[in-house]
């Protein structure tokens, strides 16, 4: 029976390493739930400036089309702050959890992670550019969508797994998003947002719930 | 029959040694710092059980250099990687018999 167990603790061991060296794992779900919980509070308050345009006679849905400068500055600082403050509130808690686990933040697996990431979503982030250029602001919000939920996909071979589930989502609702233009709030809302949280509180659930 | 035990290979009897071949089968090569900090010993006693490994041809050592500071990586061999292969049926077989 004892050299059972002996036994037992190597292979856990052997599995604990083959995952330990090979992926970054100190991602926390916290850090989906405080991102999505900026997303959600971003989408509400654009969504009650959106109401107000509305009330003075203008349609939003055809921003869409027919860009209006004001407005659309407004949204491109509304953005920035909320992209800023999501991604600095993800880093904290996952640097805290890193800090819990005795695993440097900052390692080769850390590296492979960013790096696999931020290719996409830098191609990502040049195509939107574009798109706000030529006036096709319609394409934004699922090229958004596309574009990350691809940087995830690429990047949950070197984290935990089940951000694959989670970039799954995002691809679906850019790809629904691409056919109905003029709803990107909602879809922004319901994939940066409430998929976040969402993933966030399984993955807090299943591997930090103490 | 066979007792399962003889299967189970004396080179892996080490926790250290054993979380070296973890390391380097589910990578393309680790460098020393890395198997430093994934396993937590100090350089002299990694260093010794990494010659051990390298004596028994399990692992590949690359001298090369980032910038001008020295930068050592491994890689399993073939050999390596059967005989921990081996030594990983040869745990199962033993767990399944006592159970």
């Amino acid at each position: 029976m004892e050299e059972n167990k002996e036994h037992l603790d190597a292979l856990r061991d052997i599995k604990q390493m083959m995952e330990r060296s090979s992926r970054f794992i100190s991602l926390s779900g916290l850090s989906g739930i405080a991102a999505g919980a900026c997303a959600l509070v971003a989408a509400l308050y654009t969504w009650q400036i959106f109401q107000s345009y509305q009330a003075a006679g203008f349609n939003f849905r055809h921003m869409a089309f027919e860009p209006n400068g004001e407005l659309r500055l407004k949204l491109l600082v509304i953005g920035g702050i909320t992209f800023t403050l999501a991604m600095s509130l993800a880093f904290i808690f996952t640097y805290l959890r890193s800090r819990k686990t005795g695993i440097p933040i900052w390692g080769t697996m850390a590296r492979r992670l960013l790096w696999n990431t931020v290719i996409p979503l830098f191609v990502g982030g040049v195509v939107v550019v574009r798109l706000l250029d030529v006036g096709l602001h319609g394409l934004i919000a699922p090229s958004c969508l596309l574009f990350y939920g691809l940087a995830l996909l690429n990047g949950s071979k070197y984290t935990l797994p089940e951000v694959r589930w989670l970039a799954y989502g995002q691809i679906i609702l850019g790809l629904i998003n691409l056919w109905m233009i003029g709803y990107g709030l909602i879809f922004w809302a319901l994939g940066f947002g409430i998929l976040h949280i969402l993933y966030g509180s399984i993955m807090w659930w299943k591997y930090e719930k103490q | 029959m066979k007792n399962p035990i003889e299967n189970l290979n004396k080179v892996f009897d080490s926790r250290i040694r054993l979380g070296i071949m973890s390391a380097l089968l589910v990578n393309a090569d680790v460098s020393f710092n890395d198997l430093k900090e994934l396993i937590e010993v100090t350089d002299g006693n990694l260093a010794s059980h990494l010659k051990t490994l390298e004596e028994a041809v399990y692992v590949k050592v690359t001298k090369g250099f980032v910038g001008r500071k020295t930068n050592t990586t491994y890689t399993v061999t073939r050999a390596g990687e059967k005989a921990f292969k081996q030594h990983l049926l040869a745990l199962e077989q033993m767990i399944r018999k006592i159970k």
